[in-house]
């Protein structure tokens, strides 16, 4: 069918219009200044991109960032399905209510859940005195970094997994029950490779998005060097001292890295697209 | 329909709700109640106080003006890019797709970076610039493209999937007939991506009005002048005017939850609309 469309000569008005405005915005908002950061990023010579990328202190907040953002979209994948789960298959009071604020990470402004997520986890915080009788700390240590990155993740899981639920046939898991399934062997031989792909979507978006977030961090996370000192945080002293060189090296890891993650899902997604496809 | 199986799992039902009820209630629902606690603790004055503020009004005012100038551009381009990429085949179209929706995956700190490259001290237009009396970098026309960045792809991801699922035999036919190509749009492909449209313009806006990252890069902070409210809100903060902060944030606050009602009254008239 695709190949017959492509022989038509186009009926629809307007290609050429639409065409060129998309192009003409693209290449103004996105591609002309990403070029210009390959251009910067060309004239920069490789032993001091290497040399800058590989300084103690920018290796330990490339380390912060990853190990917060993996943890933190882990426990979004987690918290994520199970909303996603319980949103598609309860009823109870309250639920329109939970479904709307889901989103709320989106519509809050990052700076704002910042300031507000550090002062209630601070050792006097609503929170934060709770778990300072058990002696854990969370503003201003790594923890604090998770929690802040726990709130921006958590609608891209939601979000990605519900559809997928709300799709699937409450027959698939009746048969499971008929046939003698328990309650954890329908979860996950039933539910879970179906809704696979969209967890892995979700989750690579949370960790994407948690790898590069600053706004809600830079108040949590109290930014001591060598401990809570985030990759963009690190991009962001460096063009203070108008150290461009510098800050370009640091952002192109950590493009490199983002790439990297969103490859990763593209194949898990292609894949498994083309198991239902071969089936089907 | 499904009865015997949720009457088996009655407690485990309640557990796995309250678990959820629990998780959001900490992590989403206790921060917007302790900005509204901080903010009218000291009454209702010294709120009133804080955000008539000179500085504060201005901030407002700024975040409002580049809130709608990001919103209307993305709101053109969505429509324009959303109509080339389901109405038509062509080369390069899944690359066209894949660039459009980059600036999702970019961090904030990157994109205020770039246009730095592209308009600071060392770029080729620099001298242009200068000559020409241009501010981009550390003035408004900086925080406003680099809002648009951010928030590029927000319109077009929304309105997309639902031309794809319309199909274009309706355009098809029309067009045959000798509609122009502003007819059919006005008549036919509007009515069924509004919900969308409108969506994708709540998204923009909620995003547009409490960007930080990329806009604190390209921001000079001068106060009343290149401040956002958010910007606004991390200079109270760090000055240990908490008080002030959280008055700001509050308002932030009130945008939020405005914003979540209407997304799902858009969400639920477009459902209806579908049925």
């Amino acid at each position: 069918m695709k190949e017959k469309k492509r022989k038509k000569k186009r009926v629809i008005p307007g290609f050429g219009l639409s065409l060129g405005v998309t192009l003409t915005m693209l290449g103004f908002i996105v591609l002309i200044p990403l070029g210009s950061l390959i251009v910067f990023s060309a004239q920069l010579s490789f032993r001091d991109f290497i040399e800058t990328v590989t300084r103690p202190r920018v290796l330990s907040s490339y380390l912060v960032s990853f190990q917060t953002a993996l943890i933190a979209a882990l426990i979004d994948a987690v918290m994520g399905t199970l909303i996603a789960f319980v949103l598609v298959r309860y009823d109870f009071p309250g639920k329109k209510i939970m479904n709307g604020l889901i989103e709320l990470p989106f519509a809050l402004p990052t700076a704002v859940a910042g300031i507000a997520l550090t002062h209630l986890t601070t050792t006097n915080g609503w929170i934060g005195s709770f778990f300072h009788k058990f002696g854990i700390e969370i503003a201003y240590t790594r923890i604090g970094i998770t929690v802040a990155l726990v709130f921006i993740g958590i609608p891209f899981v939601v979000r990605a997994v519900q559809p997928v639920l709300e799709k699937l046939d409450i027959q698939y898991e009746e048969a499971a029950h008929i046939l003698g399934a328990n309650g954890r062997q329908t979860m996950f031989g039933v539910i879970f490779p179906e809704i696979f792909p969209a967890l892995i979507g979700g989750f690579t978006m949370s960790f994407a998005r948690g790898l590069g977030e600053y706004g809600s961090v830079v108040f949590i996370a109290g930014n001591t060097p060598y401990e809570t000192e985030i990759a963009p945080l690190m991009i962001m002293s460096e063009l203070q001292e108008f150290d461009y060189a510098s800050a370009t090296s640091v952002a192109l890891v950590m493009l490199l890295a983002a790439f990297v993650i969103l490859l990763i899902n593209a194949v898990v997604q292609g894949r498994t697209s083309k198991i239902v496809n071969g089936i089907g | 329909m499904s009865n015997n199986i949720r009457k088996n799992s009655g407690p485990v039902k309640w557990i796995l709700i309250g678990i959820c009820a629990l998780f959001l209630t900490v992590m989403l629902i206790l921060p917007l109640i302790y900005v509204l606690f901080t903010a009218f603790e000291k009454g209702i004055r010294v709120f009133w106080n804080a955000v008539t503020d000179t500085y504060a009004l201005k901030a407002i005012q700024l975040t409002l003006e580049v809130t709608a100038i990001s919103v209307v551009v993305n709101t053109v381009f969505g429509i324009f890019a959303s109509w080339c990429i389901t109405r038509f085949q062509f080369k390069g179209k899944k690359i066209l797709s894949a660039f459009i929706d980059l600036p999702l995956t970019v961090s904030p700190i990157i994109a205020g970076l770039i246009y730095v490259l592209t308009f600071g001290r060392q770029s080729v237009l620099y001298p242009f610039l200068q000559g020409a009396g241009i501010k981009i970098i550390f003035a408004v026309p900086g925080i406003v493209l680099a809002t648009i960045f951010v928030t590029f792809p927000f319109i077009s991801r929304e309105v997309i999937p639902v031309l794809n699922a319309q199909g274009t035999d309706e355009e098809e036919a029309a067009a045959l007939m000798g509609a122009s190509g502003f007819t059919i749009f006005r008549e036919i492909t509007f009515p069924h991506i509004k919900w969308a449209l409108l969506y994708g313009v709540v998204l923009c806006t909620a995003r547009a009005m409490g960007e930080f990252g990329a806009v604190s890069v390209l921001s000079g902070h001068l106060r009343g002048k290149t401040n956002t409210m958010p910007l606004y809100i991390e200079l109270l903060y760090q000055g240990y005017d908490f008080t002030g902060a959280f008055a700001v944030s509050a308002i932030l606050v009130l945008m939020a939850v405005i914003i979540l009602i209407v997304r799902s009254i858009v969400e639920q008239m477009g459902k209806k609309e579908g049925e």
